[in-house]
C-alpha cells in the first residue's frame, strides 16, 4: 500500500475564468471585475485599525486589514445579507457593492475597502420598506432556499443602476456570474425584468 | 418520541438552563414575542403526538404558535403548512407563529424528506388543528350559552350566528391555558370546497426577511462567547493520521485550541478568519491508500462488489418473450456521483457545556440528530437539544448533520460556543454524495405494437446513509473512530421508480446493491428516481423508435390510470405535440448549423405519488456538442394542491436542477480523493444555459389527497432530454452528464 502523504494544503487557486456556453454574450455590462482577489500583501499585525464605511456609517473595524470584508461584515457588523457561499470568488452569495459596482466580498480584503462606500443588501432596503427591487423579488416569489438571493439582489441592482432597461440577454449575462441552486433562475429574472419595468416611472431605487 | 414522565421533568430543566437561548435570542420567526414563547414553553409538556396542545398553544394575545416536526428546508413547506392549519383553525395564516424541528419542543414527525411533509405532516397538523376548532367551539358554547352549531368562526372569534355581539376570541377562551385534551381524531374536517386559504395561492412567509437580510440562517446564529472551529481534513476518512505538528499554528493570533480525537484534527480560535487560517496553517500528516477506481472502471467496479440481488418486480415470464423477440433491444446507462451542492456550505452551532448540549443545525431531522450527538459527545439523549434553524438548501442528505458533530466535538472541547462553517472544499469533498448508478436494459416491441418484454438491471450503492446511534454515521464520529460505518445498505431509496407504472405483461426489475464503495453516499432529491426514470424513460423511446411509434403513443398503450393520460394529454396540448417518429434527419436545422429537437418523458413519482409529464426542445449544435434546452412543459397533478405558486415554484425549481444534473454535473475524482472541490471542477447550470420557458400545468384534484411535489419534477427531466437529444440529431446520449464530448461521441457513434 503506497504511502501518501499529504501536506495541507491551499488546493485553490481563486477562480478567474467562468465556464461559458456557446452562446454566452460578453460580460459587457460591468465586467467581472467583482471577481478580483484583492489583498494587501503585508502580514504583520497593524497598529492601526480600518474605518470603513457601511450603508452610510462609519466603523472602525479591529480585524487585521488582509481579512475578508465578507467576515467583517457579518461578525463585526452583525449583516447577515452577504452569505458565505465559496470563499473564493466563484458564486456571488456574498456580493456586495463597493462605490456602486458589485464586489465579491469573500476575496475582497477589508483594507482595499477603507475610505470607500459599501453597500449590503440591509443597506438598500428592510422588510417594511424594501428597495424596489426586494420587492420585486417578494412579488414574484423569486426565492426559494434564498440562500443566494443576497448576491442576486445585489448584482441586479447594481445592473439597473447602471442599465435600467437592461434587455433579458443583458439580464442573463449579468447574472452568469451568479449561482444558485434550488432552480429559481426563472422567477429571479422576471423579477429583475419587472423591478426593471417599474423603474420606468422613476429611478430604480439608490445606488451605491 | 420522548413521552415518559422522566423526559417531561428533564425537559423542562433543560429548558430552564436554556433559558437564555429561548427567551434572549431572536431565533424564533418573526411574530413569536419572548413572553408568548415563555407563556408557550411553560404550558408545554413534552411533545406527543396525540396531545393537542404539544401542536398548539394560544397565547391571551390570541396568538397562535405552531410546534411543528416538519421543517421548512427551502421549498415553502412552513407557509403551505401554515395554510392547512389557518384553513381548519379559522385563523388567517399571518396570525400564526411557528416553531419547527426543536428535539424538545415539537413533536416528532419524522425527517423533512421524501416530499412527505404536506402529505404526512399536513396531515397530522390538519386533525391537531381540527381538534383545536372543535375544542374552542365547545369552551364557546359554554360560555356563550349557545348550541356549537349556532357557532361560527372568523378569523379566531366565535361567534353566535346572527348576533355579532355575543363573541370571544380565541385569547378569551384558552389564552395562557392548555387544551388538555387529546387529538380524538373524530373533530370534523373542512371539505375542500369550504376552504378559503388551501387552494389559493399564498405569498412564503419568510421571503421579505430572505430579501433583506433578516431572515435568521444557521450560518448567523451567533451565541454570546462564541468562537470558530475548523476541522481540518485527512484525504479521505479512512486515512491514517501520521503526526500533527501544533507548533505550526503556535504563534498565529486568536487560536484557542487544536483538538485532535482519533483521526480527528480540529483547531478552535476567537475570530473566524483566525480559525480559517490556523486550520489551513496547520501542519498534519495523513497517510491513505489509493483506493478510488480510475472513472472509466467505475462501472464495472460496482458489478463486481455486488454480490447479491433483488428482484424488484416481476410479471410474466421477461426471460422467455424477450429470447423469442424479433427484434430485442438491449441498452446501456450510466449516472454519475453528484452532488447536492448547496450554495452555502453546511453550517452549525453547538454549546457544550456541562452537562447540557444545545446544537443548532439545519438537519432534516431535528429529533433524529439528537441519538448520533449525544453518542459522539458521550451524553445521554436527554441531555441533547438539537433546534432546527433553517439552512441552504440541502436536497437531501448533505453536510448538515456532519457539521453539527464537527461543532459539538469542538464546543465540548473549548467548552464555549462554537461555530462551524465548512469551506467550500468541505463540502464537495465531504458531503454524502448522491449515488452512481448502472443500467442494464432490454427489451422488445411485438407485432401488436406493444411492449412484449422488459428487463431492468440496476447497480447501485446506497441511497440511504443517515445518522443513526451509531456516531461514526456522522464524519466527525468516523474520524473519531478512525473508521465510517457502513450501516445497514437501505435499498428502498435506490429502487424508487425502479419498476415503471407501465402494464407489461413480461417484466422483470432486479436491483444489484453494491454493499460498500469506498465514496460515502446518501439520499440525493429524488433519490433513485431521477437515474431510474432516466434508464427507463429513455428505454421506452429506443422501443418506440424501433418499432416506429409515437412516444406518447407507445406510453398511452401501457397506462389505463385516467390521472396519467391526463397529464399526458396536458402536456401534449401544452407543448403543441404533434404525434412524430423521431427521424432526425426531418429534423429543423438552423442556419448555424443547430439541430432541433424535442423528447418526452412521464414518471409518477415513487409509484404512488405525483404524476408528471414533460416536454424538453433542445438545441444541439453537432460540431461543437453543445446542448441548449431552450423550453420545458410540464404537466403535473399532486392531488389537493395547497399554495398553487408555492407548487409551480418547486416545479421550475426541480426543472432548473435537473437540467442542470444533467447536462453538467458529476463528482471528479482520482484515487485518492474527491477532486471537484469549487465550482470549477463541480460546474451546474448558470444563468445563461436556463431555458427560454418553463411551461406548467398544475391540475388540481381537491378530491384526492395531497402527495409531495418536492422531488417528482425532477425525474422525467433526464430522459426527456435525452430523447429530444436524439430526436434532433440520431445520436443517443446514455450516459450523464451530457457534456459536449459525450455528445460529440454520441454523434460519431450514430453513424456507424
Amino acid at each position: 500500500m503506497p504511502d501518501t502523504a499529504l501536506e495541507r494544503q491551499t488546493m485553490l487557486a481563486p477562480a478567474a475564468e467562468l465556464v461559458h456556453t456557446w452562446h454566452a454574450s460578453s460580460m459587457t455590462a460591468f465586467g467581472h471585475d467583482d471577481i478580483r482577489v484583492e489583498t494587501t500583501a503585508s502580514m504583520p499585525q497593524p497598529s492601526t485599525a480600518v474605518r470603513i464605511r457601511v450603508n452610510g456609517v462609519d466603523h472602525d473595524v479591529s480585524a487585521h486589514p488582509d481579512t475578508a470584508l465578507l467576515y467583517v461584515l457579518r461578525n463585526e457588523l452583525s449583516l447577515n445579507g452577504p452569505k458565505f457561499g465559496c470563499g473564493l470568488g466563484q458564486c456571488g452569495a456574498c456580493t456586495v457593492h463597493v462605490d456602486g459596482a458589485p464586489r465579491r466580498s469573500c476575496v475582497t480584503a477589508v483594507s482595499a475597502v477603507a475610505g470607500k462606500d459599501v453597500v449590503t443588501l440591509e443597506g438598500l432596503g428592510t422588510p417594511d420598506r424594501p428597495h424596489p427591487l426586494q420587492q420585486a423579488f417578494i412579488d414574484e416569489q423569486a426565492a426559494q432556499c434564498g440562500y443566494c438571493i443576497n448576491g442576486m439582489i445585489m448584482r441586479a441592482a447594481a445592473l439597473l443602476a447602471r442599465t435600467p432597461r437592461p434587455s433579458r440577454d443583458d439580464i442573463l449575462s449579468a447574472m452568469d456570474a451568479n449561482l444558485c441552486r434550488c432552480g429559481t433562475h426563472m422567477r429571479i429574472v422576471r423579477a429583475i425584468e419587472r423591478a426593471a419595468a417599474g423603474s420606468v416611472a422613476g429611478p430604480a431605487g439608490r445606488e451605491g | 418520541m420522548t413521552t415518559s414522565s422522566t423526559s417531561t421533568r428533564s425537559r423542562r430543566e433543560f429548558l430552564a438552563d436554556a433559558g437564555i437561548l429561548i427567551v434572549g435570542f431572536t431565533l424564533f420567526p418573526r411574530g413569536i414575542r419572548a413572553e408568548s414563547l415563555g407563556q408557550a414553553v411553560g404550558q408545554l409538556t413534552a411533545p406527543s403526538a396525540d396531545a393537542l396542545d404539544s401542536w398548539l398553544v394560544i397565547g391571551r394575545d390570541d396568538a397562535v404558535t405552531v410546534y411543528a416536526g416538519k421543517v421548512e428546508l427551502g421549498t415553502g413547506v412552513s407557509t403551505a403548512l401554515r395554510q392547512i392549519v389557518a384553513e381548519e383553525l379559522d385563523v388567517a395564516p399571518s396570525r400564526i407563529a411557528w416553531v419547527q424541528g426543536d428535539s424538545q419542543l415539537t413533536v416528532d414527525q419524522g425527517r423533512t424528506v421524501g416530499s412527505g411533509s404536506v402529505k404526512r405532516g399536513g396531515a397530522q397538523l390538519r386533525r391537531a388543528a381540527a381538534e383545536a376548532r372543535q375544542a374552542l367551539l365547545e369552551m364557546a358554547s359554554a360560555k356563550l350559552k349557545a348550541p356549537v352549531t349556532q357557532l361560527e368562526i372568523n378569523d379566531g372569534v366565535v361567534s353566535v350566528t346572527g348576533d355579532a355581539s355575543r363573541r370571544l376570541t380565541f385569547g378569551a377562551l384558552v389564552g395562557g391555558g392548555r387544551f388538555e385534551r387529546t387529538i380524538s381524531g373524530r373533530a370534523p374536517l373542512k371539505a375542500p370546497s369550504e376552504y378559503k386559504v388551501v387552494g389559493h395561492p399564498v405569498s412564503r412567509v419568510e421571503i421579505p426577511a430572505k430579501v433583506t437580510g433578516k431572515h435568521t440562517y444557521v450560518h448567523d446564529v451567533r451565541l454570546p462567547g462564541m468562537v470558530h472551529g475548523r476541522v481540518v481534513r485527512p484525504p479521505r476518512v479512512d486515512a491514517a493520521l501520521q503526526s500533527v505538528d501544533e507548533s505550526s499554528v503556535a504563534t498565529l493570533p486568536g487560536v484557542i485550541r487544536v483538538v485532535r480525537k482519533g483521526t480527528f484534527v480540529g483547531v478552535v480560535a476567537e475570530r473566524e478568519e483566525q480559525a480559517v487560517r490556523a486550520a489551513k496553517a496547520l501542519n498534519a500528516k495523513w497517510a491513505a491508500a489509493p483506493v478510488l477506481p480510475d472513472a472509466a472502471d467505475l462501472y464495472a467496479r460496482f458489478k463486481s462488489l455486488a454480490t447479491t440481488e433483488r428482484v424488484v418486480g416481476e410479471n410474466g415470464d421477461a426471460a422467455s418473450a424477450l429470447h423469442s423477440a424479433a427484434r430485442p433491444i438491449r441498452a446501456t446507462y450510466r449516472w454519475p456521483f453528484q452532488l447536492h451542492a448547496s450554495i452555502g456550505p453546511s453550517c452549525a452551532v453547538a454549546d457544550v457545556r456541562g452537562n447540557v448540549a444545545t446544537v443548532y443545525s439545519s438537519t432534516q431531522g431535528a429529533h433524529q440528530l439528537v441519538a448520533p450527538i449525544a453518542a459522539l459527545l458521550g451524553m445521554p439523549s436527554d441531555s441533547v437539544r438539537v433546534v432546527f434553524t433553517e439552512g441552504s438548501g440541502c436536497y437531501g442528505h448533505n453536510g448538515a448533520d456532519d457539521v453539527a458533530g464537527d461543532a459539538a466535538l469542538l464546543s465540548q472541547a473549548v467548552g464555549r460556543p462554537v461555530r462551524v462553517q465548512w469551506s467550500r472544499e468541505d463540502e464537495n469533498a465531504w458531503e454524502p454524495e448522491g449515488p452512481a448508478m448502472l443500467f442494464e436494459m432490454a427489451g422488445a416491441v411485438g407485432a401488436d405494437g406493444k411492449i412484449s418484454a422488459w428487463t431492468y438491471d440496476a447497480w447501485t450503492p446506497t441511497h440511504g446513509a443517515r445518522p443513526t446511534r451509531d456516531p461514526t454515521t456522522l464524519v466527525a464520529g468516523a474520524l473519531v473512530a478512525g473508521f465510517v460505518s457502513v450501516g445497514e445498505f437501505f435499498s428502498g431509496g435506490g429502487e424508487r421508480n425502479a419498476r415503471t407504472t407501465y402494464v407489461l405483461p413480461n417484466e422483470r426489475v432486479t436491483s444489484h446493491p453494491v454493499p460498500s464503495f469506498p465514496i460515502r453516499t446518501s439520499s440525493l432529491r429524488g433519490l433513485g428516481s431521477p437515474q431510474n426514470s432516466f434508464a427507463n424513460e429513455s428505454f421506452m423511446d429506443e422501443l418506440a423508435v424501433a418499432a416506429g411509434i409515437d412516444p406518447i403513443e407507445i406510453r398511452r398503450r401501457h397506462l389505463s390510470d385516467p390521472r396519467a393520460l391526463a397529464v399526458i394529454d396536458a402536456v401534449a396540448k401544452r407543448a403543441g405535440w404533434t404525434p412524430r417518429v423521431s427521424a432526425p434527419e426531418r429534423s429543423a436545422v438552423a442556419s448555424n448549423g443547430v439541430r432541433k429537437g424535442r423528447g418526452f418523458a412521464y414518471v409518477q413519482y415513487d409509484r404512488t405519488e405525483a404524476y408528471v409529464a414533460a416536454v424538453a426542445d433542445v438545441d444541439v449544435r453537432p460540431d461543437t456538442g453543445s446542448v441548449r434546452v431552450r423550453r420545458v412543459c410540464v404537466a403535473h397533478d399532486c392531488g389537493l394542491i395547497v399554495n398553487p405558486d408555492g407548487l409551480r415554484n418547486q416545479i421550475e425549481g426541480n426543472v432548473v436542477q435537473a437540467i442542470s444534473r444533467t447536462l453538467k454535473e458529476a463528482v471528479r475524482f482520482d484515487s485518492m480523493r474527491v477532486t471537484g472541490v469549487d465550482w470549477n471542477g463541480y460546474p451546474i447550470l448558470r444563468f445563461s444555459e436556463i431555458p427560454d420557458a418553463i411551461d406548467i400545468d398544475v391540475i388540481d384534484h381537491p378530491d384526492q389527497p395531497s402527495v409531495g411535489a418536492g422531488e417528482a419534477a425532477t425525474s422525467p427531466i433526464p430522459a426527456a432530454i435525452a430523447n429530444a437529444i436524439f430526436d434532433a440529431t440520431g445520436a443517443r446520449v446514455r450516459q450523464v452528464p451530457f457534456t459536449p464530448d459525450r455528445v460529440r461521441e454520441a454523434l460519431r457513434a450514430s453513424k456507424v
